[in-house]
């Protein structure tokens, strides 16, 4: 079915009213050389068609009945309001707020969002949002390059491999040099940053150390010493942080990170596949004006109402062109929207209670892989909610596990080589002393 | 809701006067508190479980978070009671317009209807809960969706290849202009190239994304009858030009009719040609950017497939490529493993799965330039494009271009009296109108009659862009407006001419209806107030 609401007397009446005998005739100016022709588009479906397709697709997918996958995407809580507001349609049918006199609702929320990032993460100022957490960092690490007028970057190791790839993408555009930081990924290694090893790539040069914390592999970072050796080489930090972690962990803002950039998807979004998912960055208000993508900022209407404006324009592609900070022209803001209410909703005690459950959880999971001989901690130090653990014959009893709806966390080994023999496994709020059962079962059973 | 129960919006007793009850102990001059100023130490809206006694237990003995790692104070979140977070979000929400309240021509933008069958199957628990690191056997049905959405769109465009990854339109235009660049380099080409081209009437993005992979960009002047001047394009191709980056149909609304001459010209020069697929919800089923000889082009899902614009986004930005480019695609790719693809797609048309299929993600693409967005891309975008590509079938998806196209033309000729035409031929989906008699006769602004229209309750047009145009007015209607909503348009846009000639002050007075009114731009550039803090100043400080 279409959506177009014209009878073919409507139809009729604008082409009277056009001077024109068919439609045909509008489409004229199209050279007969390069015409379409036809094309394999199936015919259309009714409602109850669709839905029986999408629905086919849909079972083709098997939700796993236990998951420790985590990786960068976590399968958290998302409370049925915020699925509620972010479906009204005053938001989600409404696009960006050009016209600020009926777009107050867009633009507050993201003046909330913004204050909310900046509350979490201890900095300054936050932008409207990015696409997602890999290419908010990319953009941070641009920033850095201009800030600082360098053209080489330092990047941990313990950056998840996702967003180091298309860092990686990004910085071949203008041709920016990337120097990784490597990591001691052997068993009882540190699994995190040294901050020498740091100060070493970071040479005398480069723009900015780009670490995250927690790191890929569930390891507490030493941040404030990786800030002191960046800053030491002229260099900014980028902390690429996990954003629920913030609610036990260290404010970026108070180790001493330049630019902090995030995956906002653990703030009420859905896994889907892997998106829409929503970037976060923040920075000092010093750096404000060579931050990428679009800000919101309060001021008053006519009559002395608070209002919320679209701001600092002049860095953007619209009005600067090839001159922009970025090319960026959206951001993410029914995203960004679900993670303002996510906050708002969970609150300080709520985030906090989501953050503590993970970290409890993550513990009794590795205490049960431990005490059933199953598997040990890859490396020495503190983790987060997530954790690396050396399993023998990892991959054959991840994939055995798959077949019964199982999936043991993240085989590491497809990203990093040196890491055989480990998985990465996520614990949430929503992980249950059940699940932990299940899989020190289901991986009892693979000896 | 109707826009009847849009307070504020529609409200002729008086701005924003329904919210002063319903606010109720905020100051005069604040429409909605923000989410802070309603916060409350205690309240919440969400609980999570403790944790049990066993899990306590055994996290004893394993490490803590360290004492250097700890954060020192709560982060300031607000806390608020569920009703009275609801009712906040709720209250932005009548604040703002949107497609599903009116009318919202808002011109290179393509502000559609969403069907609401689409959010139906983005939500289907089977796909919105997918991982996306999910073993390969595990998403099986989230792997066959992408994989049939790019059969369709490249169906529906004549390229070879598609990649789902780009997150919006400016995404897909860096991934484009980044497989130029590895294409010419691999040509030993790559530094001589250095140019892009670009003509005046562009979208910023073109030439924004041009600089982000270290071209140059050139400007292409348009021709007098609103299409690019190929002898200035023929002028400007040469050994040092990457690409050509076009818009077609342009931002002007209109259909360049040398595009066989362009796309020759600019392939002859060994260039690539680039289309910028903002405006193809004007030529579906009637030009094939891909057979016509186009190397790359990205799609814009959030227009022509009508995923909602979401005050800003999510979108998605796919793109096409020709056999060209198709090595450099961002990696990685789905693809049918194993099975018959003919088959597959005539299985998955009948609404059928094929026993045996295996749809895998293919990463092995040494010439890749390699991912531009974590994980797939916005796969709940996908889910929704194609629920939207199957719903209107290859006839429906032609019929939307034809009513769109004649939407357009027909407010073309309804308003072509009020308002100057700088090109009046017949154009596409979009119509570009000029304010300058306005502005010349009674100083009145293009920005004036915009908010004008708010005080209809409709959206203005886009304004200002192209930048060609002077006092530009676009307006794209879409192909989903009926022609009642047309018409009362028209009818609002006369009565503002009408204004505008017989009162222009109260036109610059305009929006009075609004929840606020015209806010002060300069100010908030000159004085960023970017954030709510707790301790702030007078401007952000709790209305007691």
């Amino acid at each position: 079915m279409t959506y177009s609401p014209h009878t073919d007397a409507d139809r009729a009446t604008m082409l009277a009213a056009i001077g024109v005998a068919s439609v045909d005739e509008l489409f004229d100016d199209i050279p007969a050389s390069v015409r379409a022709g036809g094309w394999d588009v199936p015919p259309p479906l009714a409602e109850q068609e669709v839905r029986a397709e999408l629905a086919r697709l849909a079972r083709r997918n098997r939700i796993p009945e236990v998951s420790f996958l985590g990786a960068g995407v976590y399968r958290h809580l998302v409370p049925a309001v915020v699925g509620e507001v972010i479906g009204r349609p005053e938001f989600a049918t409404a696009y960006t707020p050009y016209q600020p006199e009926v777009s107050q609702g867009t633009l507050q929320s993201i003046y909330e969002f913004q204050s909310l990032i900046c509350e979490l993460t201890g900095m300054e100022v936050a932008t409207a949002s990015h696409y997602d957490g890999a290419t908010a960092t990319a953009e941070a690490a641009l920033m850095a390059c201009r800030l600082t007028r360098r053209d080489r970057i330092a990047v941990s190791a313990g950056v998840s491999p996702d967003t180091r790839r298309v860092l990686a993408t990004y910085c071949s555009g203008p041709g920016i040099e990337i120097v990784t930081v490597p990591i001691d990924l052997s068993q009882g290694g540190t699994g995190t940053t040294d901050p020498a090893v740091a100060a070493a790539a970071l040479g005398s040069d480069a723009a900015c150390l780009v670490a995250a914390q927690p790191n890929f592999h569930g390891q507490i970072e030493p941040m404030r010493d990786l800030a002191e050796v960046a800053h030491a080489a002229g260099a900014q930090l980028v902390a690429v942080v996990e954003p629920t972690s913030l609610s036990i962990l260290e404010a970026p803002g108070a180790y001493g990170a330049d630019i902090v950039a995030a995956e906002g998807q653990p703030l009420g979004i859905p896994a889907s596949f892997g998106g829409p998912f929503v970037g976060l960055m923040a920075a000092r208000m010093g750096s404000v004006r060579q931050m990428p993508g679009r800000l919101v900022g309060a001021t008053r209407d006519v009559e002395g109402r608070r209002g919320y404006v679209l701001t600092l324009q002049a860095r953007e592609q619209h009005i600067r062109r090839e001159k922009a900070a970025s090319n960026i022209c959206t951001n993410q803001a029914l995203m960004a929207l679900a993670a303002t209410t996510y906050l708002a909703a969970v609150g300080p005690s709520g985030l906090r209670e989501v953050a503590e459950l993970s970290i409890t959880q993550a513990r009794h999971l590795v205490t049960a892989l431990e005490s059933a001989g199953l598997a040990r901690r890859r490396f020495g130090g503190s983790y987060f909610a997530e954790v690396t653990v050396t399993v023998p014959d990892a991959a054959r009893r991840h994939a055995a596990l798959v077949e019964q709806g199982i999936v043991a966390g993240h085989l590491a080994e497809r990203d990093e080589p040196d890491l055989r023999d480990t998985l990465l496994l996520a614990t949430t709020e929503l992980t249950t002393d059940d699940d932990i059962d299940r899989l020190v079962e289901a991986l009892a059973a693979t000896r | 809701m109707s826009v009847a129960d849009a307070p504020g919006v529609h409200d002729p007793s008086g701005r924003g006067s329904a919210f002063s009850g319903a606010t109720g102990g905020t100051s005069e001059s604040v429409v909605e508190p923000l989410v802070f100023e309603r916060s409350r130490p205690g309240r919440r809206a969400v609980r999570f479980p403790a944790a049990s006694e066993r899990a306590r237990a055994a996290a004893i003995g394993q490490p803590v978070v360290p004492e250097f790692a700890r954060r020192a104070a709560a982060p300031g979140l607000p806390e608020l009671s569920e009703l009275e977070l609801l009712r906040h979000y709720n209250r932005l929400a009548h604040l703002n317009q949107a497609i599903d309240l009116n009318f919202y021509p808002l011109g290179s933008c393509t502000m559609k209807y969403n069907p609401k069958v689409n959010e139906w199957a983005a939500a289907l628990p089977g796909l919105a809960d997918s991982h996306p690191f999910d073993p390969e056997p595990l998403a099986q049905g989230s792997l066959e969706l992408m994989w049939l959405l790019a059969e369709l769109l490249e169906d529906i465009s004549g390229f070879c290849a598609v990649s789902l990854q780009p997150a919006a339109g400016a995404h897909g235009e860096l991934t484009g202009m980044l497989m130029t660049r590895a294409f010419h380099r691999d040509n030993g080409e790559g530094e001589q190239r250095r140019k892009v081209l670009v003509p005046d009437s562009a979208h910023g993005t073109n030439p924004a994304t041009a600089t982000m992979v270290g071209y140059e960009t050139v400007t292409i002047p348009s021709n007098q009858r609103g299409g690019i001047d190929l002898g200035a394009l023929r002028g400007a191709l040469g050994p040092d030009v990457a690409a050509l980056m076009i818009t077609n149909p342009s931002t002007l609304g209109i259909f360049e009719d040398q595009i066989d001459q362009v796309v020759a010209a600019v392939r002859e020069a060994g260039a690539i040609a680039y289309m910028d697929g903002a405006n193809l919800n004007a030529i579906l089923g009637r030009f094939r950017p891909g057979a016509a000889g186009f190397d790359v082009m990205h799609f814009n899902l959030h227009k022509t497939f009508s995923t909602p614009h979401g005050g800003g986004g999510p979108g998605a930005g796919p793109v096409g490529v020709g056999e060209r480019l198709e090595p450099y695609l961002p990696a990685p790719i789905p693809v049918l493993a194993e099975g018959d693809p003919a088959e597959v797609r005539a299985n998955a048309w009948a609404g059928r799965s094929t026993p045996g299929a295996r749809f895998a993600l293919d990463a092995d693409r040494p010439r890749s330039i390699g991912k531009v967005r974590s994980c797939h891309g916005n796969f709940g975008m996908f889910v929704r494009a194609y629920t939207y590509i199957r719903s209107n079938g290859g006839p429906g998806l032609r019929t939307i271009s034809e009513d769109a196209v004649l939407a357009a033309n027909y407010l073309r000729v309804r308003l072509r009296d009020a308002y100057d035409l700088p090109y009046d031929r017949p154009n596409k989906h979009e119509v570009v109108f000029s304010g300058r008699r306005q502005k010349r006769e009674h100083g009145v602004s293009t920005l004036d009659i915009a908010k004008a229209v708010l005080d209809h309750g409709m959206h203005p047009p886009t304004i200002y862009f192209p930048l060609i145009v002077e006092e530009a007015m676009l307006i794209e209607p879409t192909e989903t407006e009926s022609l009642e909503t047309l018409d009362r348009f028209v009818s609002v846009m006369h009565d503002i001419a009408g204004q505008v000639a017989a009162d222009p002050d109260s036109v610059r007075r305009a929006p009075v209806t609004t929840p606020v009114g015209r806010l002060d731009e300069a100010a908030a550039a000159r004085r960023p107030d970017l954030r709510w803090a707790h301790d702030g100043d007078e401007e952000t400080a709790s209305p007691a």
